[in-house]
């Protein structure tokens, strides 16, 4: 059969443009596609430039005993974010818990001051650092700090490797080492739980914030001891109480500048 | 060809063999999975098509956008808003984990591990 070069490439080129053009269209009356509308973000979200909390350990300190034992901020938290109650301290999930002051300044310890402050229960938390280690050493980008200093975690992307941990100064992230589901108390379900292999720790209530609402363990707190609020506004109401009371930070030396202050 | 009666009988009979699965299922159609339809609401936020097609990428943005971005509000092609949730969208209609996303799932073998820290409607009348 004689096909010269010319013809063979004239065939070629009706063959895949056909076969092009009867693909596209195809395509077109084939997949349900949709124009995608960006959205914004919340309307009624709180916006803060650096979200900080001030804990007034001396009104916790003054609620008594039973309101410090039975403390209603971390039960709030650990209801709203599914955090389970496992006994084996190796393996416990924290978020909020309480500790003494040798275990919350190890680096102020005096003996005089000791005595004095012994008596003070500290309520603890993630700290929100504004310059925080457990970002820099995450490989995935699973926690990354928020443009309103909020330090989050995306639980999808975790892949457990434990560098978080290893990196934060304060103790404040904890691993899953088996299904949390069975530790659970009670459900909520507006919040997910995790799974084995997860690292969790506080989110400042993104999720509440996001919607307009303060965090749950502040809305909880029956001496209104937590205060949350806006460390870049110097008009919020932490700003004013920091201006006039002398504050703690867990670690200052540590240069991670935490956003959780306490007044003793 | 040589012994070509036994050649073309022992090709057809190959041929038969291996395609009895399609003859046996032939117009069968119950084996398809059929997802439980919505227990409340009238539309789902786009249209069927769209949803069984791209879903999984849908879920995907959203993750994205609500978890990174802050975007917590969906806007559906047809202008009405929803929030961005698995848990609070998606399951406060389609009320079975289960018989609505797990009929398929199990048809075609895809584990999504969706379901390993969010809680399936069936997961929270457990704890009722």
């Amino acid at each position: 059969m004689a096909l010269n070069r010319r013809d063979f490439f004239r065939i070629l080129g009706i063959g895949v443009i056909s076969s092009v053009g009867v693909a596209g269209l195809g395509r077109i009356s084939s997949r349900a596609e949709i124009e995608v509308v960006e959205h914004k973000a919340s309307p009624q979200a709180l916006i803060g430039k650096r979200w900080g909390m001030v804990i007034d350990m001396k009104k916790c300190l003054e609620a008594g005993e039973e309101c410090i034992n039975n403390c209603k901020a971390i039960k709030a938290c650990h209801i709203t974010h599914n955090v389970p109650s496992i006994p084996d301290k190796k393996k416990e999930i924290k978020w909020i818990w309480m500790d003494n002051f040798i275990h919350t300044f190890p680096e102020l310890e005096d003996i005089r001051l000791k005595e004095h402050l012994k008596k003070f229960p500290f309520l603890l938390l993630c700290n929100h650092c504004d310059n925080p280690p457990c970002v820099r050493v995450c490989p995935t980008k699973a926690t990354y700090k928020r443009k309103d200093g909020i330090v989050m975690m995306d639980f999808h992307r975790c892949i457990g490797c434990r560098f978080c941990m290893a990196g934060c100064p304060y103790g404040a992230r904890s691993f899953n080492w088996i299904d949390p589901r069975p530790y659970l108390t009670s459900i909520n379900p507006e919040f997910p739980s995790r799974k084995a292999g997860v690292v969790e720790k506080c989110l400042f209530c993104y999720q509440r914030l996001d919607e307009g609402k303060l965090p749950a363990c502040v809305e909880a707190c029956p001496s209104k001891a937590l205060i949350f609020g806006d460390l870049g506004d110097p008009n919020s109401e932490i700003m004013q109480i920091l201006k006039e009371r002398f504050a703690l930070r867990r670690k200052a030396e540590l240069g991670t500048q935490p956003s959780v202050y306490y007044l003793i | 060809m040589y012994n070509a009666d036994k050649v073309i009988v022992g090709i057809l009979v190959l041929i038969i063999f291996f395609t009895t699965p399609f003859w046996l299922n032939y117009k069968r159609v119950e084996a398809l999975p059929k997802p439980e339809r919505a227990e409340k609401g009238e539309k789902c936020i786009e249209d069927t098509a769209y949803m069984r097609a791209y879903h999984m990428k849908l879920l995907d943005e959203w993750r994205n956008e609500k978890v990174r971005e802050s975007k917590i509000y969906y806007q559906s092609s047809d202008g009405r808003i929803y929030l961005k949730s698995l848990q609070r969208t998606c399951m406060e209609c389609h009320r079975s984990m289960a018989n609505f996303c797990g009929r398929c799932h199990a048809m075609f073998a895809v584990k999504p591990d969706c379901w390993k820290c969010h809680i399936a409607p069936e997961e929270v009348k457990k704890w009722r």
